[in-house]
């Protein structure tokens, strides 16, 4: 079963059947931010309407296709069918202008989580550096 | 409040030693001594799979980005007080003429300056952008751009999961959908060599590329768009 890296979750996959991937629907807000909702497939605000005709390629019974959902938001798709893992891009444009800040967590050198989210209320200056 | 976000993909081995005490940097970018990095009092966070770099475009280090109390922007991506060098720079010694380190000097004092301006006067702050210079100032990343993350992303990932050979075609593939995107580059040539890993990564093809890129007149950092600072 493959390993799906999209937005910098980690989630082994259902299955990969040819083109597609798919995803039990109670996996998917952890693995993408998506869920699967009445009129789409949607992450805060963005839904994303399943075109007329094709829903058999996005959704069977109770699992999504994260490849279809990808095609879709023109995010690319890489795989490495020897190594079981594929990774999605992020969408082409910003995110940046007249929206919230993309927020994300990671750890620190202890372990300890932190979200940016959690910082709300205090101005907050990203520093990013690298060893290299 | 600071965080720092370490785009290391090999994590602890690579950036713990800058994290965890005071170390000297192994580049001389100041006049005077070598200066010791300060044991940091905010967060630091580990960014294995460069997961902030995608999600704000950003494509070298260190750069910065200055978000208010209610989560928005007000900066976009830019570098952190630091002044283009690295065309001036011997690949030999490292070392850059005095002019030079002057003037990196005055835009790393202009940049933190600014920012204790906005710490204390926050939208009222000079330095701080409206909504819509905001979006004057942010890249459009292209499909170039998301493919290369896609690859970058699944390269980080093979080089964490102990496959090292399968890696290095991903890298490759990463750099060559963005060849300007330093931190693809950079980050594959730090991990390219085992026994490098946590050094500076200043590689003949690190060189040769900062050198194809001022023939091509484009700049290692860019200008930061402030008042105070140099035009050029």
């Amino acid at each position: 079963m493959p390993t799906l890296l999209f937005d910098g979750h980690e989630t082994v996959v259902e299955a990969a059947n040819g083109d597609a991937l798919w995803l039990d629907a109670s996996q998917l807000p952890a693995a993408t931010g998506f869920r699967l909702e009445p009129q789409g497939l949607c992450r805060g605000a963005l839904c994303v309407p399943i075109p007329p005709g094709e829903k058999a390629r996005f959704v069977d019974g109770a699992r999504v296709n994260v490849a279809a959902l990808a095609e879709q938001l023109r995010r690319p798709l890489v795989s490495d069918d020897a190594h079981g893992v594929v990774s999605v891009g992020p969408e082409p444009g910003s995110r940046l202008a007249g929206a919230e800040a993309p927020d994300f967590t990671l750890p620190d050198f202890d372990g300890v989580q932190h979200s940016l989210s959690q910082y709300r209320g205090k101005k907050v200056l990203i520093m990013t550096w690298a060893s290299w | 409040m600071i965080l720092g976000v370490s785009f290391d993909t090999a994590g602890e081995r690579a950036a713990g030693t800058f994290a965890r005490s005071a170390e000297p940097s192994p580049i001389r970018l100041t006049a005077g001594d070598a200066p010791k990095l300060a044991r940091a009092t905010y967060p630091l966070l580990r960014d294995e799979q460069h997961v902030v770099a995608e999600l704000y475009d950003i494509t070298n280090v260190p750069v910065a980005v200055w978000i208010d109390e209610n989560g928005r922007v007000v900066r976009p991506p830019e570098p952190a007080g630091t002044y283009d060098v690295v065309k001036h720079m011997d690949p030999a010694t490292f070392t850059v003429p005095e002019e030079i380190l002057k003037r990196a000097g005055q835009v790393r004092t202009t940049y933190f300056d600014a920012v204790r301006d906005w710490v204390k006067n926050g939208a009222k702050s000079r330095f701080a952008f409206s909504p819509e210079q905001v979006a004057a100032h942010v890249r459009e990343p292209g499909d170039a751009s998301s493919r290369g993350h896609a690859c970058f992303a699944l390269a980080a990932w093979l080089w964490r999961n102990g496959q090292r050979e399968a890696s290095k075609r991903w890298f490759d593939a990463a750099v060559e959908a963005q060849p300007d995107n330093w931190t693809f580059r950079r980050q594959k040539i730090a991990v390219a060599d085992d026994a490098a890993i946590g050094n500076f990564a200043a590689t003949p093809e690190f060189f040769q590329t900062a050198k194809r890129q001022v023939a091509e007149g484009k700049r290692y950092y860019d200008l930061i768009d402030m008042p105070g600072m140099p035009s050029e």
